[in-house]
């Protein structure tokens, strides 16, 4: 199967338009036909359900959490982009595009990334028509703040909680459309594997995560919404539920999986404390528009930070990247964070930090800009650590943030599986080898509320009057005998080890191998120990309590299980990308100051990789990638 | 630290609870308090006890999944701190803690310290949104909104959902969870045109699910969110314009 990104012709600034009048439509009357299977509610699920539920089709909406306001979206601070330019500062279209293309390493599909730019001022203008409380200025007009990547200022922002605003707003337009009936909402429902029949997505099969019960779904089309995998480190910024078992199952059913090497690590989180520790807390980016980051001049210095006087403290961003400073994309502040601590000039538990001091922002502005713009944060910060950022500098390290990487999808966001369509972080799309703060989000809404809803119509009118296949059917049969079979095996095993103790170990592998630095030795040693863990898991792990009830230790089973094959896939891409790009960094492909070195010639594309059966190599396909409106440069933040 | 915990243990929705007891010898002070958690639940797991089912994902203070009792206080003693921000430093060596689910009626357990807390979204449904289909909204800066207009709706805007105020209040009433996002659509212009009909609805969807409000004001006291009883009471002002304001015959 060759790859077809069905890219539309024409110039960059006219294909979407041109695309969505090329689209066939389904007319109004029709749509309440169609059933779509929307599986997620954070703000790519969401904005999908509650727009197509307007627009007609019957929706039905699965999450993991009690309510679909609780999807992990709801994490997110710093905030959002838009090309709206109310700045007057030269934002504009093509710049947001430039951006976007350019923090990605140049490993993205210019036309997407263009449409996303298009569709941002839309977003923004929805947003706030439901009632989002974004940052105002004393005029009465929206606010903006920097974020990495950028020199413009175009990120609206409510306070630190972005994110629970936005997702808030998708939620309260899906609980209109669940009280007018058009949604059908299914809370604390896991979905575990997909249905494919006759080459097409035709449902899903879930278990409902209080009675156990394990049941079909069919639709006339399938969407999956369902976010980010870096869990797969065990240690991430997500949330503990977040997981990659519906992106892995719909792999392992034939949708392809692009660029799973992408991983990104984020530059600004509160540095490990323990080995009972659970998650990592991220400390918003917004947090280096008036932070700045610095660790000591000389290695092993153990004053406190007051006590370092300036001469003695480095600002290794500053020194290195002057145009940018604090502000350089992540991939190159967390790599940098690394080097010095690796030169053991690190800082908090075990050297692992780096400070971010709020001194001169203090002096500069007052205490009270301070808490105005970042007030929440600090006391976050002083919750989890017991130090008081007002007085003392921030610890940071980075940690295990976003998947790049995700389902390969083409223009119309439909992946290899006709019919089955992946929206927000859990598709591969838009942000190339390394994604820019504060456009996760836009990405989230633009494909949920303003692309999805339009290349959907294309595929179901083709469909018109066939109908779901019933759920009686021996393909709905067959998966839920193979979901109930995998559930029985994870209860029998009964060995001495528990899945977090498993998925710990699967974590520091992947960190250690595949984190923010990687080379060939280490990704081959991974390769190695990933399968033999995932077989000692299946012969030694221990999930207490039945199927048929609540069971908390038999959901994190079946994603850990999961994760145990798609690190494997990860450190596979990454040990075949014989290149370094944004946060896919190859110890053996540096320059002489150790930047990330590309190598455009035999890289420049997409990996999209074919499962091809338990023990079988996967395929690798490759889509090339074409550069029309920008040039491919070495990245500089100089 | 050392530790004793009594945890209610409670197998499904309808089957009986109690308290069961453990004790933790371990504890560090850097723990959260779900991170203690964990511990034991590792040490139920390898002893062949099932271990403790209790609501938890983004472990950052925003989802409102976590929601435990903690020695009679919803999330415990720090104000305006949800459970998962808990850290053990706020407790002594040799202390007791009883960690229980929410307990209100409208809240029923599913297991353990789990309850279903539905009827929230159900309030949310009978009017907590503004009517406006995707594609259909104006320029962003066209309607000026003031920064203390828009700070104060932010303020009810911070609402995490987590159910803290009706787990605390005795009556069980959820007027602060519905109060804060009355007033953040009724403060905003673009909620203006319907905030009759949502003040409205979403009391009716209130009462038929949560006891009554007597002013008690241990929401406030315990919302990780620190928000202001205050909005209570332009909630009920609200209420009473759009209710002046409906014809007799409704
Ligand atoms: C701490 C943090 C801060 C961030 N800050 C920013 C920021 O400031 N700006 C920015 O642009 N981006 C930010 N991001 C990134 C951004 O928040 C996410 O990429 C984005 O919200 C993902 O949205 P989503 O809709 O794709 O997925 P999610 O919001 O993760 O939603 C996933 C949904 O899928 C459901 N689900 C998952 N698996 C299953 C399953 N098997 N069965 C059923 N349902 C399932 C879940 O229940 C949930 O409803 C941040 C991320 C984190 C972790
Ligand atoms: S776990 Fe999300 S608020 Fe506590």
């Amino acid at each position: 199967m060759t790859l077809e990104s069905k890219v539309p012709a024409g110039p960059l600034t006219e294909k979407w338009s041109r695309h969505k009048f090329e689209l066939k439509l389904v007319n109004p009357a029709n749509k309440r036909r169609f059933e779509v299977i929307i599986v997620g509610s954070g703000l790519a699920g969401g904005a999908a359900a509650a727009t197509l539920a307007e627009a007609g089709y019957n929706v039905k909406c699965f999450c993991y959490q009690d309510s679909p306001r609780r999807a992990h979206s709801i994490a997110a601070q710093g905030g959002i982009n838009a090309s709206k330019n109310y700045q007057n500062d030269g934002d504009s279209v093509f710049r947001l595009f430039y951006d976007t293309v350019k923090g990605g390493d140049f490993r993205s599909r210019e036309a997407n990334v263009y449409r996303l730019a298009e569709v941002s001022e839309a977003i923004i203008d929805q947003c706030v028509a439901q009632g989002v409380p974004f940052a105002r200025e004393y005029g009465g007009q929206l606010d903006n703040r920097s974020f990495g990547g950028a020199q413009v200022s175009r990120t609206f922002y409510a306070r630190g909680q972005t994110g629970q605003q936005l997702l808030l707003g998708a939620y309260q337009a899906l609980e209109r459309q669940i009280a007018k009936g058009k949604v059908r909402m299914y809370p604390r429902t896991e979905m575990l594997d997909l249905v494919v029949h006759d080459e097409r997505a035709r449902g899903i099969v879930t278990r409902d995560m209080v009675s156990g019960k394990i049941e079909s779904h069919t639709a006339d089309a399938v969407v999956l919404a369902t976010g980010g995998y870096v869990n797969v480190f065990f240690l991430s910024t997500n949330a503990k539920g977040c997981n990659g078992t519906a992106i892995w199952r719909a792999y392992r059913r034939g949708a392809y999986f692009a660029n799973p090497c992408y991983t990104q690590i984020h530059p600004t989180c509160i540095p490990v404390h323990g080995d009972y520790q659970s998650k990592l807390t991220l400390m918003s980016e917004s947090l280096r528009n008036d932070g700045r980051i610095w660790v000591p001049t000389a290695a092993g210095d153990a004053r406190r930070p007051e006590e370092v006087p300036e001469s003695e403290r480095d600002y290794f961003l500053e020194r290195k990247y002057p145009a940018f400073g604090n502000l350089v994309p992540r991939d190159i502040a967390s790599r940098a964070a690394k080097e010095v601590c690796d030169e053991g000039r690190g800082v908090a538990h075990g050297g692992l930090g780096v400070y971010l001091d709020f001194e001169d922002a203090i002096r500069r502005l007052g205490v009270e800009t301070i808490r105005d713009r970042y007030g929440n944060l600090f006391e976050m910060y002083e919750r989890i650590t017991g130090d008081d950022p007002y007085r003392t500098a921030m610890k940071i390290y980075p940690a295990p943030h976003y998947s790049m990487g995700g389902l390969w999808v083409d223009y119309d966001l439909m992946s290899t599986i006709p019919g089955l369509y992946v929206i927000g972080e859990a598709n591969f799309s838009d942000h190339g080898a390394n994604r820019l703060g504060a456009s996760a989000l836009m990405q989230g809404l633009a494909d949920g509320y303003f692309v999805l809803p339009y290349t959907i119509g294309d595929y179901l009118s083709r469909h018109m009057g066939e109908g779901p296949l019933p759920t009686d059917h021996a393909a709905f049969g067959h998966v839920e005998s193979e979901v109930r079979g995998r559930i029985e095996k994870l209860l029998s095993v009964g060995g001495a080890r528990t899945v977090d103790d498993f998925h710990r170990e699967l974590g520091r592998l992947c960190w250690d191998y595949c984190g923010m630095s990687r080379e060939r030795g280490g990704l081959a040693k991974a390769l190695e120990e990933i399968p033999r863990l995932r077989e000692s898991f299946w012969r030694d792990v221990k999930v207490t309590g039945a199927g048929e009830e609540l069971n908390q230790a038999l959901e994190k089973a079946g994603r850990v299980a999961d994760f145990m094959e798609l690190a494997e896939l990860m450190c596979r891409d990454a040990l075949e990308r014989e290149e370094s790009c944004g946060t896919h960094f190859r110890k053996e492909f540096q320059t002489a100051e150790g930047e990330a070195r590309r190598n455009d010639e035999d890289f420049t594309h997409v990996a999209a990789w074919e499962f091809t059966g338990d023990g079988n190599a996967p395929r690798r396909h490759v889509e090339e990638l074409e550069f029309e409106n920008v040039v491919p440069s070495q990245r500089s933040y100089k | 630290m050392k530790l004793h915990l009594r945890v209610w243990r409670q197998r499904r929705p309808d089957a009986a609870g109690a308290f069961a007891d453990y004790d933790l010898d371990d504890v560090s002070p850097e723990m959260s308090f779900l991170e203690m958690l964990d511990v034991l639940n590792e040490r139920l797991t390898l002893g062949g006890e099932e271990p403790i089912a209790f609501d938890h994902d983004c472990r950052e203070g925003i989802c409102g999944s976590c929601s435990l009792m903690i020695n009679g206080t919803a999330h415990g003693p720090n104000r305006g701190t949800a459970t998962c921000q808990l850290h053990m430093r706020t407790f002594a060596d040799g202390d007791t803690l009883r960690i229980e689910p929410w307990r209100s009626a409208a809240f029923p357990v599913l297991r353990d310290l789990i309850v279903d807390r539905g009827a929230f979204d159900g309030i949310i449904q009978a009017g907590g949104f503004v009517s406006v289909n995707t594609g259909s909204a104006v320029e962003a800066n066209l309607i000026p909104i003031g920064k203390p207009e828009a700070d104060l709706a932010m303020d009810a805007a911070a609402c995490i959902g987590c159910g803290a105020c009706v787990a605390q209040c005795p009556n069980g009433a959820a007027q602060l969870f519905t109060a804060a996002k009355v007033s953040q659509l009724a403060i905003l212009p673009q909620g203006r045109p319907e905030r009759a009909r949502r003040v409205l609805g979403m009391v009716r969807a209130m009462e038929e699910s949560f006891g009554a409000c007597s002013n008690f004001a241990q929401c406030e006291a315990v919302c990780p969110k620190s928000i202001s009883i205050g909005f209570i009471a332009r909630m009920n002002g609200e209420f009473l314009r759009a209710a002046l304001a409906q014809p007799a015959a409704d």
